[in-house]
């Protein structure tokens, strides 16, 4: 890439653009605008197919992880060991004790939903975030392969999907209302929206100020994890287009975002601790 | 085409920018204030660390949405038609 360099650049940009671009297309199966359902070939019959569609590779990735996570784990709880336990048990409970610490620190009532809520909720990020280690184009061509089909787009992590967050965030978000209907009531829930900081005469400031509040934790957690993953990722997809350069760098990125990764799912579901924490608090 | 791409590229270099400076600020203080009180009572420094974690992450959400519009603007360029 060195020759020539103002030629080259244009080109180089071009055809690195493309490879980028070409990465974070999704395997998209839905309805095609004429009416028959099928895969998407290309990104524009993907964008042509617009609500009637899913993405297959973010769906297959995320359950196949998810039911990875429940089998180890019941696995281990069937043949649980109170002597002399085995090195995946003694990792599944430092798993659990590390969950249920973080829980008894931060939740302040009882509730015997929160803390296997929690446990699934970092499990399965964690799970999922680790295929950010997976060499970038390792899936991919495995499933161009399988598929017989060199333009296939094929993305293997699933938390790098905005639908996977915001599903994730949402069914949180739904839980915080539940929550907070069911320890305060349907009155002092609303209530401590419209009356909180300066008492029912501000009402319409007060709501200005706490609705923004309230529904921003669900968007925050979802753009969270989604951007912290989705630039790991593209900063992968930069340094695969540097030719062999890339080897020490991508050892370099993965040395720094194996930081990232448990950390975001640590917090993901810290602040879901918290905020079921403060939706089962009275005032 | 040229002009759109250069202030694309402006943009999110400006977008990289204002959010590493934000952060880093951000960062410093919280980072700071965590070893100063940690210092001060050591027996808290568990507790405040879960609270350090918390607030990062308050810290973290603006500007890290930020850089993933930068890299959506600068690699699928929606910009220039």
């Amino acid at each position: 890439m060195a020759e020539n360099a103002a030629a080259t650049t244009e080109a180089a940009y071009a055809s690195g653009g493309e490879y980028v671009q070409h990465h974070l297309g999704f395997l998209t199966y839905g309805k095609h605008p004429d009416g028959h359902w099928g895969l998407a070939h290309t990104q524009e019959e993907a964008n042509d197919m617009g609500f009637w569609s899913i993405h297959v590779d973010t769906m297959g990735f995320s359950l196949v992880l998810g039911a990875l996570f429940l089998a180890l784990f019941m696995k281990v709880g069937r043949n649980i060991n109170a002597g002399v336990p085995g090195g995946l048990q003694n990792a599944v409970e430092l798993l659990v004790e590390f969950v249920q610490s973080s829980v008894k620190s931060s939740y302040s009532g009882h509730s015997p939903f929160i803390a296997p809520l929690a446990l699934s909720i970092f499990c399965w990020i964690l799970l999922m975030n680790l295929m950010d280690l997976v060499p970038v184009d390792l899936i991919p061509l495995a499933a161009q392969a399988l598929a017989g089909n060199p333009h296939l787009s094929f993305k293997a992590v699933p938390t790098t999907d905005l639908n996977i967050t915001f599903g994730l965030s949402l069914s949180v978000f739904i839980l915080i209302l539940v929550y907070s209907v069911r320890c305060k009531g349907l009155g002092g829930f609303l209530g401590e929206l419209a009356f909180h900081p300066f008492g029912k005469y501000a009402m319409p400031f007060n709501l200005v100020m706490e609705l923004p509040a309230f529904l921003a934790k669900p968007v925050s957690l979802a753009l969270r994890l989604f951007g912290n993953l989705f630039a790991g990722e593209l900063i992968f997809l930069v340094i695969a287009l540097l030719g062999y350069w890339q080897f020490p760098l991508h050892f370099v990125w993965a040395v720094f975002h194996l930081l990232v990764i448990p950390l975001q799912a640590y917090l993901f579901m810290m602040l879901t601790i918290v905020y079921l924490n403060q939706a089962s608090q009275h005032h | 085409m040229e002009t759109i791409f250069a202030n694309t590229m402006l943009a999110a270099a400006l977008i990289f920018g204002i959010c590493g400076a934000g952060t880093a600020i951000g960062f410093g203080l919280l980072g700071g204030k965590l070893i100063e009180s940690s210092a001060r009572q050591p027996e808290l420094a568990p507790r405040l660390q879960v609270q350090f974690f918390i607030v990062a992450a308050f810290v973290d959400v603006i500007s890290i949405i930020g850089v993933g519009m930068a890299m959506y603007f600068i690699f699928v360029q929606p910009f220039s038609v």
